[in-house]
């Protein structure tokens, strides 16, 4: 397939038409990632979408909207603008100028690093494929879109990355990108959480609060990176990102809200039966969702993590706004521990080799934002429950919990308890069942589900009732 | 045990006989006879003494120069006895004193120039028809005697007190540094528990005993020494078939300009990058000349003719970067001029095999592409746009760890290509006894048939690749940041795995003496060095001379 005109056809910044190794990019992988859509994304036909497309970097005006194909999305490559005087902000080559180039020394690490956020952002499109069968308004069809092609730029992203400073080795990985899928026994994706269909809206609007603010925290680090083209690539990335947890946020917050509407209305908690869904199952996909996502940040202690930081590899979240040496040499912290006898206390460790730990920490403060404002619906509607973030401790399969199982609220439990009332912490198949039963499609313009209220206002200052999405 | 000033002089490789020190050549029709008379004060370093004909580096840079010179600047000479000018002693090895103050680095490189001398010793007497025999006037001890084990006969007088011995082990809590150990067993087929015995008696074995236990072959009265071993010599010689004229080709000095990061030679040029620590190495064949039309035309051209000049400087540069560049971790090698014009010349030689000069060409060419095999640097060749390395040179690149081949996608006609010849087939063979090509593709036979039948295409780099004949053939658009990746990363990795491992996946197949003298330099005799056993404050190395015993450490590992 030949490409006429890439800066036409591929909005950028990174000089498109001028350089051979991404013309070479675009005319080999391209076409791979044309096919790639076509077969694994979202699977309801569509006319055309009111989609924001990526058009500049600058502070303001950096976005497009208007009704396009999605299959002619123009995925661009942006990266955000050079800083010409950076320096590297931390670790052993604190104070250097920032690489322009990979430094072969890291190549194989930073080629990792890319490799793995690339894997997860093509995998949520793939985990989200069927969502657009049930989706519960034209504005939701409308962001479910968004989020997915703004995932495929950001594969984009990663495999310009790839392609653009890691040879033949790069490329061969951003081929890999492309045939690895979400689920697949062959060939899954790297990281486990992204193998998991999202079978219903809940879990869609749970997966884009909680595991894309994982994703929100691995490019803050990687955007202190001392690589300096994939520091701005996060750093762009990261404006996309806020978008999706804007869905999340917004999206549990309705649910919530329309829970509440029908609590009051019929003076009851067991709302089920009129087609809203219950705050304790809320709450059980809240437990889920958190939990896995905590397991995406690894174990709390981890020499890799030490090394990518004293590399310059990946840097801290707000690097730069750290009041210490950023070199951690002799600075520790308190970590959970489990002692012999199974109890959890805490230890001093290596602050370095806690990098995750501390990240994981930062991760936990975010999220509580939600909870805090979902709480509030609940109290404007009078509503005497509370939604809670479970212990660190819950439903954990990586780091050192992985060894126990507790409770919600951090209660040390055995393996037989937690398996006898595990229907009461996370979704039982009754559930599923359930949340899949109220999932039917609503494609009228200004109308909506049942379980979820409409938004307060709609994208790019129209109306909710706006023809967000057209069909086919 | 680390003293900077050992290396912090340049080494040069380059003497003449008129200027050797320790060593004298004399020659008597087919007879040659090395004399050693070490110059006590005449260390290549300060800090120690010569004493007893021990020898340093210096002294191995003139026996080297006299082993090249006997070969090609006096080809008539059959024999070469090699015996010492002083009195009651041959030899006693390497000097302790200098091997304690030098660094590791050092002492490696230099038992590794050593190793190559005594097995060019042996390659002269296989593949020149110069056999070399050791007349043994007194003791030869430690290195001394792995001299001696080097020649192809070993006469040692009898005069009730001079011995052979290999005293490492008793006195210095190391081991022989130069293949004592293998040659005793593996080319004098001493029995194995009395190698044992050998190897542990520090004050050795002379007479009759030295002579049961195969250590010696001939035991010669003091009385009548000198004289006996001339008539062994000359009859020896005698016996020794070999067609040259009683005058070769002489060696002068090589020109050579060495200039901060730029040492260079006619045809090969060598550019140090500091920060990397690599060396880029290009070899050049300049427009203009071309493979004589005769070997009679070869040898009027002397020490002039190309491929041997070429190896000459190719000679001297490794010895150069090996000794006085011991940071400069990696080799990258490069060869531009016209490639076809060396498989004219490789077949020139090959068609003359028969022809002295011919055939010593062949095997220097054979010996320096073999020092590239144990040279303890990754060595990466890149084959760009007017490629020299096909055919013979060709071997280099077969000796390196890595191929990049770059293919030229915007000029597709003069994209860069090789071929190889006949000497890619089996003149040019590694320590291993194998070719570069066998060792290659060891264990996948198909490969290496379709290699062979590939030999004199023009091999560019997809096909080059698909042979397998090149690691990498990265397009011009990779090429650059492929190479500097490479080396970028090779920079970074610990430079003693890297020995490890390029070692390791040089020399597949079969095991050889040769291959095992260096290769229990490089792992037992490194190992053993560089413990403190040997070498730490109370180690027997360190403490030897000094009246108190080391202090081991008891346990085996
Ligand atoms: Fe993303
Ligand atoms: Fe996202």
């Amino acid at each position: 397939m030949a490409i006429a005109n890439y800066d036409e056809k591929i909005p950028n910044n990174v000089d498109l038409g001028e350089d051979r190794r991404l013309k070479r990019a675009l005319e080999s992988w391209q076409p791979n990632f044309i096919n790639w859509w076509k077969q694994m994304g979202p699977t309801l036909p569509t006319e055309d979408v009111y989609l924001r497309t990526a058009v500049n970097v600058g502070r303001d005006g950096w976005a497009q909207f208007g009704h396009v194909a999605m299959e002619e999305y123009r995925w661009g490559i942006f990266l955000a603008e050079r800083d010409r005087d950076r320096k590297i902000a931390f670790g052993a080559h604190k104070g250097e100028e920032a690489w322009q180039q990979v430094p072969g020394e890291y190549r194989s690490d930073l080629q990792r690093l890319i490799v793995i956020q690339g894997d997860t952002e093509p995998a949520s499109v793939e985990q989200q494929r069927n969502l657009g069968l049930t989706a519960p308004s034209l504005y939701d069809l409308r962001n479910l879109f968004q989020v997915n092609v703004e995932e495929g730029r950001h594969l984009w992203a990663m495999v310009y990355l790839l392609h653009a400073y890691f040879g033949r080795e790069g490329r061969e990985e951003a081929d890999e990108l492309l045939l690895r899928n979400s689920g697949s026994s062959d060939s899954p994706r790297i990281l486990g959480a992204f193998n998991e269909e999202t079978p219903d809206w809940l879990s869609f609007f749970m997966f884009t609060y909680f595991t894309d603010r994982d994703g929100k925290y691995q490019l803050g680090t990687l955007k202190e990176s001392a690589f300096d083209p994939l520091s701005r690539t996060c750093e762009f990335m990261l404006k996309e990102e806020s978008h999706h947890m804007f869905v999340g946020t917004t999206g549990i917050d309705r649910v919530v809200r329309r829970s509440c509407e029908v609590m009051a209305e019929h003076d009851t908690f067991d709302i089920a039966q009129y087609g809203a869904i219950p705050l304790a199952i809320i709450q059980k996909y809240l437990n889920f969702h958190y939990s896995v996502s905590l397991d995406l940040f690894g174990s709390e202690i981890s020499t890799n993590a030490a090394n990518y930081f004293t590399t310059g590899l990946k840097g801290r979240w707000a690097e730069e706004a750290q009041g210490d040496d950023h070199l951690l040499g002799s600075s520790v912290v308190e970590i959970e521990h489990l002692t012999e006898g199974g109890q959890i206390t805490s230890r001093e460790v290596s602050a370095l080799t806690a990098l995750n730990h501390t990240l994981r920490n930062e991760y936990i403060a975010d999220c509580q934002n939600g909870v805090t404002r979902w709480n509030r619906v609940l109290e404007e509607f009078g509503v005497d429950f509370r939604l809670s973030l479970p212990a660190t401790s819950f439903n954990r399969k990586v780091g050192i919990f992985s060894a126990i199982e507790t409770t919600p609220n951090g209660q040390i439990i055995s393996a037989e308890a937690f398996e006898a009332a595990k229907e009461n912490y996370l979704p039982s198949d009754g559930d599923k069942a359930f949340v899949r039963s109220l999932m039917r499609p609503v494609y009228e313009t200004g109308k909506i589900a049942s379980w979820i209220a409409p938004p307060i206002k709609g994208i790019n200052s129209q109306p909710f009732d706006y023809e967000y999405v057209h069909l086919a | 045990m680390e003293t900077p000033s050992v290396t912090s002089k340049r080494v040069d490789f380059q003497v003449d006989p008129n200027s050797y020190r320790h060593l004298r050549l004399k020659i008597d029709g087919e007879v040659a006879t090395i004399e050693i008379d070490i110059d006590e004060d005449g260390g290549i370093k300060e800090g120690y003494e010569l004493k007893m004909n021990s020898y340093d580096l210096g002294v191995d840079i003139e026996l080297y120069d006299i082993t090249q010179r006997l070969r090609f600047s006096y080809p008539q000479v059959k024999v070469v006895v090699v015996t010492s000018a002083k009195e009651k002693i041959f030899c006693a090895g390497a000097n302790i004193k200098m091997l304690a103050q030098s660094s590791h680095q050092w002492k490696v490189n230099f038992c590794k120039f050593t190793n190559e001398t005594r097995l060019g010793i042996e390659d002269a007497t296989t593949n020149s028809s110069q056999v070399y025999i050791a007349a043994l006037n007194g003791v030869a001890a430690g290195g001394g005697y792995e001299l001696a084990l080097a020649c192809d006969k070993i006469l040692l007088v009898d005069d009730r007190s001079s011995a052979v011995s290999l005293p490492e082990i008793p006195l210095l809590g190391v081991l022989p540094g130069t293949g004592g150990l293998t040659r005793v067993v593996d080319k004098r087929f001493v029995r194995r528990d009395l190698a044992d015995y050998f190897a542990t008696k520090p004050e050795g074995v002379g007479g009759k005993k030295a002579l049961t236990m195969k250590l010696i072959d001939e035991l010669i009265p003091k009385a009548t020494f000198g004289d006996d071993v001339a008539k062994y010599a000359s009859q020896l010689a005698s016996s020794i078939e070999k067609i040259a004229p009683s005058k070769g080709v002489e060696f002068s000095p090589l020109k050579k300009v060495i200039d901060q990061d730029l040492i260079s030679y006619d045809y090969v040029k060598i550019v140090i990058n500091r920060a990397l620590r690599y060396a880029e190495i290009t070899i050049n064949l300049p427009d203009g000349i071309t493979a004589p039309t005769s070997i009679e035309v070869a040898k009027g051209q002397g020490e002039n003719f190309y491929l041997l000049a070429l190896v000459r400087q190719l000679d001297d540069a490794i010895l150069e970067l090996r000794t006085n560049e011991a940071e400069i971790g990696t080799w990258v090698i490069r060869g531009k001029g016209n490639k076809d014009e060396i498989i004219n010349f490789d077949n020139l030689i090959l068609d003359n095999r028969s022809d002295w000069f011919a055939n010593e060409v062949l095997h220097y060419l054979k010996r320096t592409i073999k020092r590239f095999d144990v040279t303890s640097r990754s060595l990466i060749t890149l084959i760009e746009k007017d490629n020299l390395l096909s055919g013979s040179l060709f071997e280099i690149a077969l000796s390196s760890d890595r191929i990049y081949h770059l293919i030229d996608t915007e000029d597709e006609t003069s994209t860069p290509s090789f071929a190889l010849s006949k000497m890619n087939l089996g003149p040019l063979p590694m320590g291993n006894g194998l070719t570069r090509l066998e060792s290659r593709f060891f264990g996948d036979v198909t490969s290496l048939e379709k290699v062979q039948e590939a030999i004199s295409k023009v091999i560019d780099g997809d096909l080059a690749l698909s042979l397998g004949l090149v690691t990498f053939a990265p397009d011009d658009i990779d090429y650059e940041d492929e190479v500097r990746l490479c080396l970028e990363e090779r920079a970074a990795f610990n430079p003693d795995a890297l020995t490890g491992m390029e070692a390791n996946n040089r020399f597949v197949g079969p095991e050889t003496m040769e291959t095992k003298i260096f290769a229990r330099l490089s792992a037992w005799q490194n190992w053993i060095f560089y413990r403190p056993n040997a070498s730490g404050e109370e180690g027997a190395l360190r403490r030897y001379g000094s009246g108190i015993r080391g202090n081991f450490n008891k346990e085996r590992i």
